[in-house]
């Protein structure tokens, strides 16, 4: 059945195959596709992914990133959860730029890092240019199996200077979460309160390939899993930062993992410049304290400004 | 310079070999001494024309001689290893390649270190050196130190090499040396621990990990060689294609079926694999399919002055025509599934 084989879907240049007869059967095809109902060209779609994915025929970055995949099976797994679930409102993706290297700082919670998912589904959908965010990851995550290998094909790299500079300088969008397990792993009560900025890392890589910070504030994310306590022995016992205890959580064991669906707003703020700095103004620990500080600041004020003009936390 | 007489290591492996051979195909050069421990087998030994073999074991004090009565000007050292040489058609254990590796090599620089006439020195090293670990950046420069050194195995011969290189350079500053780090190499024609990793049937891999591998194909690496030996510039200089392959990735290209095994398991079909000779699956090759290795090679491309014709796919799928593999799912069927399921929905629509 040579017509089936000629079907364009995702990607129109490489449905072209060696062995399809060329020719008027080709126009034919062509022709068919338009009355091709909806189904029948996602089922197409998906076979060709199918076929792509058994025969290894894919890219993948020297990060391990995988656009395929990402685009096909996680992105679409994840979305409702950003859609229905969270119900994520986007405010200000236009200080997002829509080429060239940029770092998008935010504040971290939820004990789970489900913010820097729904931050890259943000990016993904919402952006006029949809880019893919790079975020920076914990040594844990790499360290761990499935999760690790998961996280590099998702875009994700170990949050170390020589990995986000590089990303930097390729023109990537990178996404970094300074508050590490301090702010994924706060508890409750402390929430929205911006734990410390690491050491300015984040701030430095960014003087040094030149590039803008966005700072970026999330809110919704600490009310998904309220931890209220930290079971010390068992997170000792499984080598995790911590071991959370939320209202549903062990209590209700697997059900308790549902994330509670909090409304969420995620807002990207105005860019703050780095190539006005001298060249080697990375070294210089006050400017990168300072600017650290800045963004720490920036992000805080509006997390509290949207707080405010949000009722409830889970209608918004 | 160019140079004049010029002494190869591990002439009878595939890469001291081939590499001998072009040289003694290079009438610019007077002479080509290619050194083993074993013969080349009777064809490279053809192919290698006017070049002299020597057999001489470089752990033996005789490398030195060799040297000085013949003037040797450069010096290529390509014998080091991870593999067991198989061209005596015996197997070696890992005391011996060990020694092989370190030892041989400190013979060698201690004949070039008294040596009034080698000025140019070459060492085929391995981006290997860098470890295989989630704990480390995901791209090497040549400046990146590794996160942690095995106790055991060939990233430590490696390490142990290039260390023993180091100090002869400070020693021998008037010696320009030229350290060149391979990705895995690759191809068609060349035996590894890797090329019999990826032609078992089935191929185990552990489960929830997936390493990112850079290759390096067979005629890369030796014009690579090749250059550094007639004009290269000295330096550290990592050498890998463009892009990489994920492991699991890179089974499913060859159309075989991985199997992806919880670590344990894994550990019982690497020993398993050990025992029947069929591979060296060791405790490092674990680790660098879980985790791989990525060099950058932006010093290769504007110092060096080589860019690498095979990319790391390229260099993969001749290496899986060359050597023949018959794919366990054949890509036609594939297609065919593909067609046939597609043609079935066709009637319904």
């Amino acid at each position: 059945m040579p017509q089936a084989r000629v079907i364009p879907l995702h990607r129109p240049g490489e449905a072209t195959d060696s062995e399809l007869p060329a020719g008027p059967s080709t126009a034919v095809a062509v022709g068919d596709d338009q009355i091709a109902p909806q189904w029948y060209r996602e089922l197409a779609g998906l076979l060709e992914f199918a076929r792509r994915r058994c025969s290894g025929d894919y890219g993948v970055d020297p990060f391990g990133f995988d656009p395929d995949l990402t685009d096909h099976v996680l992105l679409p797994l994840l979305r409702p959860l950003y859609r229905t679930w969270f119900r994520v409102e986007t405010i200000g993706i236009h200080h997002v730029p829509a080429d060239g290297g940029a770092l998008v700082v935010a504040n971290h919670s939820g004990t789970l890092p489900l913010d820097a998912v729904m931050t890259a589904i943000a990016v993904r959908d919402e952006h006029p240019a949809g880019r893919q965010l790079r975020m920076l990851g914990a040594d844990l995550v790499f360290r761990t199996p499935l999760l690790g290998s998961l996280a590099r094909k998702s875009g994700q790299t170990l949050a170390c200077a020589p990995d986000a500079e590089r990303l930097l300088d390729s023109g990537e969008l990178v996404g970094v979460w300074p508050e590490g397990f301090k702010g994924l792993g706060k508890r409750y009560r402390d929430r929205y309160k911006l734990q410390r900025f690491g050491r300015g890392g984040f701030v430095a890589a960014a003087l040094r390939t030149r590039t803008t910070i966005i700072p970026c504030s999330i809110v919704g994310a600490e009310e998904i899993y309220p931890m209220i306590g930290d079971i010390t022995p068992l997170a000792r016992l499984l080598r995790t930062p911590y071991f959370p205890v939320t209202p549903l959580f062990p209590l209700l064991g697997p059900l308790g993992m549902v994330p509670l669906p909090s409304k969420w707003y995620i807002e990207f703020g105005e860019p703050v410049r780095t190539d006005g700095y001298e060249p080697g103004s990375a070294d210089d620990a006050t400017l990168v304290f300072n600017l650290t500080d800045q963004i720490r600041e920036t992000i805080q004020q509006t997390l509290h400004r949207l707080l405010i003009q949000r009722r409830n936390p889970f209608l918004g | 310079m160019l140079p004049s007489t010029v002494l190869v290591t591990g002439a009878s492996r595939f890469i001291g070999g081939q590499l001998t051979v072009r040289l003694a195909a290079d009438p610019d050069i007077d002479r080509v001494l290619a050194v083993d421990t074993v013969p080349p087998g009777p064809e490279l030994l053809r192919r290698m024309g006017r070049a002299e073999f020597v057999r001489a074991d470089l752990r033996n004090p005789l490398i030195a001689r060799v040297i000085s009565t013949a003037k040797v000007d450069t010096v290529v050292h390509a014998s080091t290893s991870a593999n067991p040489p198989h061209a005596g058609g015996y197997r070696s254990g890992r005391s011996t390649i060990k020694e092989m590796n370190v030892i041989g090599t400190m013979q060698l620089l201690a004949a070039c270190q008294r040596s009034t006439t080698v000025a140019r020195l070459i060492v085929k090293s391995t981006g290997a050196v860098y470890g295989a670990s989630p704990l480390d950046q995901a791209i090497f420069t040549e400046h990146d130190e590794p996160h942690a050194i095995p106790a055991s195995g060939y990233m430590k011969d490696a390490v142990e090499v290039e260390g023993y290189v180091r100090g002869f350079a400070r020693r021998r500053d008037d010696v320009d040396v030229t350290v060149l780090r391979f990705a895995n190499l690759i191809g068609p024609r060349l035996d590894t621990v890797l090329s019999r990793y990826f032609s078992l049937p089935v191929v185990p891999t552990v489960l929830g990990y997936d390493g990112r591998l850079q290759l390096l194909h067979e005629q890369d690496a030796l014009a690579v060689l090749e250059r550094a030996t007639r004009a290269g510039p000295p330096g550290v200089f990592n050498v890998g294609g463009d892009g990489v392959l994920l492991v699991s990735q890179a089974i499913r290209r060859l159309g075989r079926i991985p199997v992806p095994l919880p670590g344990p398991a894994v550990a019982a079909v690497g020993w398993l694999l050990h025992s029947a000779a069929l591979i060296d699956y060791a405790p490092e090759q674990t680790r660098f399919l879980n985790f791989g290795r990525v060099l950058d090679t932006t010093r290769l491309r504007t110092e060096f002055g080589y860019l690498p014709r095979w990319t790391t796919s390229q260099a993969f799928d001749d290496f899986a025509r060359g050597a023949a593999l018959r794919p366990t799912v054949d890509p036609k069927w594939i297609a065919t599934a593909e067609r046939g399921v597609l043609s079935l929905a066709g009637r319904f629509r």
